[in-house]
């Protein structure tokens, strides 16, 4: 039946199956675009829904997932669904902070890959009034040097390029948040050979807003006019959203042209330019324009306010000249946003900007009917419903697979034999240390600004970052907030649930180590192809196992990203959910760092009453770094965690804290209690003698558990000698919690006994140097090529 | 007695340096704007750390000639306070102000982290309370902090005593391995031949509190709030 014609419709264009391909749209999919529209889209109007529908933006695969996440608490103001989530942290503040990958651009141009995924993630931040206070990263690459864990078949071509990968990762990452002024707290970075052909960069953001002064991205009061303010337009990024929602092939690097470039110095001026627009009050809703820029902008903000918004091409500043609609709209360049003023207040606005140097021009009102119209030339080029872009997008019930282990439960007979012979354990120590995922990380973030804005009470190279919250509180005893990134990818493909678990938990961990009490989350969720089964049940499980953790420890999910498709050649990463947890500190004074500060403190171990069995544990030792390291294969499961007796560890910290008995706290993670004590140590160059208690005698392989095993619920804590006994009684009051006296710190060496055998000894300096140092020794072994890094 | 601290576009210390003055030193401060002349009366001028104007062409070679500058070179040359941190401290020497350059650091990547100073002179308006041969604990975060100038300069700066802070070991050696960027002879700060203006890489403005790790930078700030009280007195 012919629909009635609209007094004025975009020109339809030729719809071909090469051109649906072309945007990465379905025939069932473009069935459901011409449903919405009613007739045959323009081509503008095809390219705006490939990127809307893509599923870097509209979610389509996970969403369904998604929806089973917590997201509220008393502490919530924002949940999923804005640029970012807010949660209030008391003294009339409220922070906003949320993670997001740019995994697929930092591959193809590692540099403006990495910088513009710290810029857009700021962007996200301060739209919503927020000034960002503190950035961290979770960075995956592939390996830098040979070793048990890389595996045959990695050339010496990969590795430099790696090494090329991890360099211009780096320093976007330096060049982008140093300039822009915000510190960044380190986080955790990560080699797997899996990564190789797919890094991961993934960036969080933190910022601080008023709780009575935050800004949605909500377009209101139809006739207002609609500001966009920023960089020029320009062709760079057009379907950056596309790309990122696809796997990659061979000759990914063409795609280069799809890669953004980043100018922390426009957003710099952005960010004071916007903060000082809002506080004129004339400004009523303001979004960035990220991935699908003035497209994703535009729909949203209309459909947020259920109105709409016309924009007229010809206002937008452009970079390049003859950009037509559809490069325009589908354009990714970097610094801009959209806001809506009060009408008759634009001129307050403009003026502000003015004074910033930013580009600034009315580009169009807001409409009653919620669509969003698009005009070029005098044309109407599109016009389309804001429901069908957004809410209304594809939602996909993908198949689910069965769940397979892809490792055995047991390891080999060899592995067994081995582990039942004498071993070196000071050797095995110095190994792990000098591994990539253990060694020193200092050479990635002494180039980031940890410092700038004069807040960082813990910087990178500890547990958690701490934050001070200036002017609450009185001065040097200011509120503050820590914050943690925390994913284990190797035991993720053993057990997505239960890995989802512990990063959770690991994370909480981690901030509740400096006496902090964790109150939200943010995580990034990075898969392969959910249009493979097994891959869709990875995620599938690792959601169950962040919303079970996630529920029970109190710490909703506020926001975050899901990250796809990332496969090169059909070879999947390993799945990588990264959990960010966020901290409350009632006085960051009380802050508790995680290395030793004094000789002759006692050393105690906080864990769990009870443990695992023989054969528990060494199904559990299969995927550490210990077993990847010493024997090059994986078996087993990643270590028992009961979320519940995490969380009475968590409290137990925090309450330790608060009664100032601690001076320092470090999570038992990678490597076991022999590498926590270590790191412990080598802040302050400070040893200790540690003595376990002998095992059982008909336990098998226990030492090799007791000093490398990465149980979870377990943390190393000094505090001074006529402290002990008070710190003890407390742990004592949390059932499931035992602390134990395992000995003193001090003296120039590290040593661990398990009763009257030394099992560990070596000079604190010689380990120090094999750890801080091994990062650049595998960086010096695979030098970059200077082609690669132009 | 009124402290002013420059606002660039691309400053990204001048609110920690406020702070400072205001929160910690309780100081009256005024924010100067790099569009204006107008030095507002103040009695020292603070060039904070960031990256003016983007340090686009060369870091500090845009920021010399905003209007605001040729003020401070006047307030300069007629004997007022002025003290670059970092990217001011880079700015001072575009403009003239103090001898020498900041050039690329020698390892050629942006570094921050906690490095120690070694005291060279209490002669100065900012340095009167501390002790030559001190050792403090500031940090740096910096891409161009190495500090170059020819020989003659060298020869002037180290005999009129206007080095005023070299990279050191913790015990107080002068040593390559303490030096974070290559600068010549460890120089982290110098004063103009008036002992007027100082510029130094190190932040005195990230370490004046015990919360945020070292509070030893404050005396900087301290002997110039003293400084300039005496002045005020008389």
């Amino acid at each position: 039946m012919a629909q009635p014609s609209r007094p004025e419709a975009p020109q339809p264009t030729t719809i071909t199956p090469a051109l649906l391909k072309q945007h990465s749209i379905t025939p069932d999919e473009y069935a459901g675009i011409e449903a919405a529209l009613g007739r045959v889209p323009s081509l503008t109007e095809l390219g705006i829904y490939s990127v809307m529908w893509s599923e870097h933006c509209s979610y389509k695969s996970s969403r369904v997932h998604l929806r089973r996440l917590p997201t509220k608490s008393e502490r919530v103001v924002q949940g999923p669904g804005e640029n970012a989530g807010i949660i209030d942290v008391g003294d009339g503040w409220a922070c906003a902070f949320k993670i997001e990958s740019h995994n697929h651009p930092s591959y193809i141009e590692p540099f403006q890959g990495a910088a513009t995924g710290v810029g857009g993630i700021l962007r996200d931040i301060f739209t919503m009034n927020a000034r960002p206070l503190a950035v961290m990263d979770s960075l995956r690459f592939g390996p830098l040097s040979m070793d048990a864990n890389t595996g045959p078949g990695v050339s010496d071509a990969v590795l430099r390029r790696n090494h090329a990968v991890l360099e211009g990762v780096v320093s976007g990452i330096s060049h982008y948040g140093n300039c822009f002024g915000v510190p960044n707290l380190g986080g955790e970075t990560r080699f797997e050979p899996c990564y190789s052909g797919n890094p991961l960069v993934n960036a969080f953001a933190l910022g601080l807003v008023r709780r009575d002064e935050i800004f949605y991205a909500k377009a209101t009061g139809v006739g207002n006019p609609v500001i966009y303010v920023g960089a020029k337009t320009g062709r760079d990024g057009i379907h950056g959203a596309t790309m990122a929602s696809e796997e990659f092939t061979e000759g990914a690097e063409q795609k280069r042209p799809n890669v953004q470039v980043g100018d922390p110095f426009l957003e710099k001026l952005l960010l004071e330019g916007c903060l000082e627009a809002m506080a004129t009050g004339a400004v009523l809703g303001i979004q960035d324009m990220g991935a699908a820029g003035l497209t994703c902008s535009t729909c949203e903000m209309g459909a947020r306010g259920g109105v709409g918004i016309e924009i007229e091409l010809d206002r937008i500043p452009q970079r390049a000249t003859g950009m037509n609609s559809y490069e325009i709209m589908l354009s990714e360049s970097q610094e801009r946003m959209l806001l809506v003023a009060e009408r008759g207040r634009e001129q307050e606005v403009l003026e502000v900007f003015a004074k910033w140097g930013l580009d600034a021009v009315v580009a169009g009102s807001v409409l009653e009917e919620p669509r969003m119209r698009v005009r070029h030339g005098g044309v109407l080029v599109a016009d389309i419903p804001n429901q069908s872009l957004t809410d209304d997008a594809p939602l996909y019930h993908r198949p689910v697979g069965e769940w397979k282990a892809p490792v055995p439960l047991d390891p080999p007979a060899w592995v067994r034999e081995e582990l039942a012979k004498p071993r070196d354990y000071t050797e095995d120590l110095k190994q792990l240390l000098a591994s990539a995922n253990i060694c020193s990380k200092r050479w990635v973030y002494e180039q980031y600004d940890s410092m700038v804005q004069t807040n960082t009470v813990q910087g990178p190279g500890g547990e958690a970052g701490v934050m001070r919250i200036k002017g609450t509180g009185t001065p040097g005893h200011e509120r503050g907030l820590a914050m943690a990134l925390a994913g284990n990818s190797r035991w993720c493909f053993v057990d997505p649930r239960l890995c989802a678990m512990h990063a959770v938990a690991e994370a909480a961990r981690k901030v509740a180590c400096t006496g902090a009490t964790p109150v939200a989350a943010t995580n990034c969720l990075n898969f392969g192809n959910p249009e493979k089964p097994e891959i869709l049940r990875q995620l599938s499980d690792a959601i169950d196992g962040i919303a079970e953790a996630c529920t029970v420890l109190g710490t909703p999910i506020t926001g975050g990203n899901v990250s796809l498709y990332n496969e090169t050649r059909g070879e999947g990463i390993y799945p990588t959910p990264v959990l960010g947890i966020v901290g409350v500190l009632e006085d960051a004074s009380k802050a508790v760092p995680s290395h030793f500060q004094r000789r002759g403190d006692t050393i105690l171990l906080l864990r769990l009453i009870g443990g695992s069995t023989a054969e528990e544990l060494l199904r559990e030792l299969g995927s550490s770094s210990y077993a990847q390291l010493a024997f090059g294969t994986l078996w087993g499961v990643p270590p028992r965690l009961d979320i519940h007796e995490e969380k009475q560890l968590i409290e137990c910290l925090a309450r330790l804290a608060g009664a100032k008995l601690l001076t320092s706290v470090i999570d038992v993670g990678s490597g076991g209690l022999a590498v926590a004590l270590a790191r412990a140590a080598f802040g302050r160059g400070i040893g200790a003698a540690v003595t376990l208690e002998a095992p059982a005698p008909h336990v098998p392989w226990p030492d090799v558990c007791r000093v490398f095993a990465e149980d979870a619920t377990q943390i190393v804590a000094t505090c001074a000698p006529d402290h002990a006994a008070a710190a003890m009684d407390i742990a004592a009051g949390y059932g499931l919690i035992q602390a134990v006296q395992l000995g003193t710190t001090g003296g120039e060496v590290l040593s661990v006994s398990i009763g009257d055998r030394l099992v560990i000894s070596a000079r604190l300096e010689e380990l120090d140097r094999i750890w801080s140092g091994s990062l650049e020794d595998m960086l010096a072994a695979s030098p970059v090529v200077a082609e690669v890094m132009a | 007695m009124k402290f002013g601290v420059l606002q660039f576009p691309g400053s990204n210390c001048d609110q920690d340096t406020a702070h400072v003055l205001s929160a910690v030193a309780r100081q009256p401060v005024v924010m100067l704007w790099h569009a204006s002349p107008s030095l507002e009366g103040v009695d020292a001028v603070l060039i904070p750390g960031g990256f003016a104007y983007g340090d686009y062409l060369r870091t500090g070679a845009i920021a010399r000639f905003s209007p605001v500058m040729a003020s401070v070179c006047r307030f300069a040359a007629e004997g007022g306070p002025v003290l670059g941190i970092c990217n001011g401290f880079q700015i001072l020497c575009e403009s003239g102000l103090l001898p020498g350059a900041l050039l690329r650091n020698a390892g050629l990547r942006y570094v921050c982290r906690q490095v120690h100073l070694r005291v060279e002179t209490a002669d100065s308006l900012f340095t009167h309370l501390l002790a030559e041969g001190q050792v403090l604990r500031l940090p740096v975060g910096h891409m161009e902090g190495n500090y170059f100038c020819d020989e003659a300069t060298l020869t002037m700066l180290e005999r009129d005593r206007r080095v005023v802070f070299r990279y050191c070991s913790p015990a107080g050696e002068v040593t390559t391995a303490s030096n974070p960027n290559g600068s010549l002879a460890n120089v982290a700060g110098v004063l103009n031949a008036g002992r007027n203006v100082l510029g130094m890489m190190p932040h005195p403005d990230r370490s004046s509190e015990e919360l945020l790790g070292s509070a030893d930078g404050f005396g900087i700030f301290q002997s110039l709030v003293q400084a300039l009280s005496a002045v005020g007195r008389t």
